[in-house]
């Protein structure tokens, strides 16, 4: 019996995403991965999933899946309407589907991106390691969701039992306003002083033309940005400035080396509060350091394996 | 010169100015690095004169992993021991089936330098080429000196769509198109070889020496190019 999920509509646009390739890039394959961290992340801790458990990625809204047979599944991210079977359910929250179910997900209200994961993982097909779907890169078969896809789940041996319900801290860092903590670097020492303080004083707004390779950003453009620079390796994160000063905040499935300056790189943790910023949003980028968004960085991922689910469901706690 | 690049990255930079010597001294040094094993290192991007050295902050912080590289950096080779020592950079010969049909701006280019089409051919396949970084695309390597008598800047207007195997010329680089994708660059032929597959990933590598040799259309189809 075929376990797992059959996609009625995608939506918008909706990819499988994982945590993203490996050791591939200085063969010109860009990362990829789950945009936003923090509420993959929770989607798979709900069902004590692998934490490179690949899940869906939606945009937007307006996903409609089928379960195959009886699966757990949660919603994550931005704020949406879900359903089963036309009943209102949560999202945070692990839901059990019985064969034949249909969830339905609704449009994203104030953000950007919902995740959806099933327990088990979902056991899509693999490029160099990994199930993230990068579709700028023409691969065979590396393609969005399409209706009548069907998403096998892996296989669990036992339940959860109770449902796994989040607290509120899981999600109470997307309601802040968007604050872009900045690591200097790469050409940090080129940008004339106050370049760089516009860069942390000014609001600027996310532009139409943003996607999973990167967001521009709009607002007082810089003075005068550094020239053009000899192409060198860049990472999702980085913030590059052309000519015109308005910053191009890069994600996970920006080109792996790149001519533009560079005054630093968004926290990991970060690209995901921007990435879930609808376009005319404002966000604002501070300075930080990269000892401070590693600590960061390390404390989340040591609370995701490192902390487990009370009998009641309801509380997480250290091992 | 080591930096961070972000919590995830280190940045080595081995000079300011593109160099033709770099590449090999980049590549010696990937492969010291690789020769460590290290447990946290999750990836190498070299590039003209840079090393990105991507590696996993939850297991090692930034000043250990920088500790940790510095003596490698330390025993980096002068430039004409690398040329000596240095077995590992491979010369990959290229087909290249040079024609209007498959270099719509061959003529354009020869017009602009006031030479004949024959002659960009030759000045084009002359030389030797260095690769010095592979990126915008899978297996897309950037490739350089190209001879100033035939050097021409990127078209104003990128077509939407290069096809396959494109040879092109964008000032003083050159590279192949491994896939058709929109592109800028000044066409002058096709090359047949596959470039980027799923299994073997990319055929060129930051390092590598590179060569193109003229073939003809009946060669070019018999080696699986599509015209």
């Amino acid at each position: 019996m075929r376990h797992g999920l059959r996609v009625i509509t995608p939506g918008i646009k909706a990819t499988i995403q994982d945590l993203g390739r490996k050791g591939i890039r200085h063969h010109g394959l860009a990362r990829g991965g789950v945009l936003d961290l923090r509420s993959a992340a929770w989607a798979n801790k709900l069902l004590d999933n692998d934490r490179n458990a690949a899940c869906v990625e939606i945009v937007l809204g307006g996903f409609r899946a089928e379960a195959l047979s009886a699966c757990e599944v949660s919603v994550t991210g931005a704020q949406a309407d879900v359903t089963v079977n036309g009943k209102a359910v949560d999202m945070w929250r692990s839901l059990q589907l019985a064969p034949g179910d249909e969830l339905a997900i609704g449009h994203a209200r104030h953000h950007r991106l919902i995740y959806l994961a099933v327990r088990g993982g979902f056991e899509t097909k693999e490029w160099f390691g990994s199930r993230s779907v990068v579709v700028r890169e023409g691969l065979e078969g590396c393609m969005p969701l399409q209706p009548e896809d069907e998403l096998p789940a892996g296989s669990v041996d036992t339940s959860l039992g109770a449902p796994r319900i989040a607290r509120p801290q899981a999600w109470q860092w997307l309601e802040r306003p968007p604050v872009l903590g900045l690591i200097p670097g790469y050409q940090y020492n080129q940008f004339l002083t106050a370049d760089l303080r516009r860069l942390v004083t000014t609001e600027y707004k996310v532009s139409d033309e943003s996607d999973r390779m990167g967001y521009r950003l709009a607002g007082t453009p810089m003075a005068d940005p550094p020239p053009g620079i000899v192409s060198e390796g860049i990472v999702p994160g980085a913030v590059q400035v052309p000519g015109d000063g308005q910053p191009i905040a890069l994600l996970a499935d920006c080109q792996t080396i790149g001519g533009y300056p560079k005054p630093g790189v968004i926290t990991s943790m970060d690209c995901g509060l921007l990435a879930q910023q609808l376009p005319g949003t404002s966000v604002r980028f501070e300075w930080t350091d990269v000892l401070s968004a590693q600590n960061q960085r390390r404390l989340f991922e040591r609370h995701y394996h490192q902390t487990v689910w009370s009998e009641d469901s309801l509380s997480l706690s250290w091992r | 010169m080591i930096e961070a690049a972000g919590e995830d990255a280190l940045l080595i930079r081995f000079g300011d100015a593109i160099d033709s010597v770099l590449p090999a001294q980049i590549a010696d040094l990937c492969q010291r690095i690789e020769a460590l094993e290290l447990p946290w290192l999750v990836d190498l991007v070299p590039s003209y004169t840079t090393l990105l050295v991507i590696y996993d902050p939850i297991t090692i912080n930034v000043l250990d992993a920088k500790a940790r590289l510095r003596p490698l950096l330390a025993e980096t080779p002068s430039a004409d021991q690398t040329k000596a020592e240095t077995t590992e950079s491979r010369l990959i010969e290229l087909p290249v089936y040079y024609s209007e049909e498959t270099g719509p701006d061959l003529a354009w280019i020869a017009e602009q330098k006031g030479l004949s089409v024959q002659q960009v051919i030759d000045r084009h396949t002359a030389d030797t080429y260095q690769v010095y970084a592979i990126g915008f695309a899978p297996g897309f390597g950037f490739m350089g000196q190209v001879d100033p008598s035939i050097a021409c800047p990127r078209k104003d207007t990128p077509r939407t769509k290069v096809p396959a195997g494109s040879v092109g010329i964008a000032n003083q680089q050159t590279a192949v198109y491994p896939k058709a994708s929109p592109g800028g660059w000044q066409l002058i032929g096709r090359c047949p070889t596959v470039l980027f597959d799923e299994e073997n990933l990319s055929l060129l590598k930051a390092g590598d020496q590179v060569r193109f040799v003229s073939i003809s259309r009946d060669e070019y189809l018999a080696q699986g190019g599509q015209l």
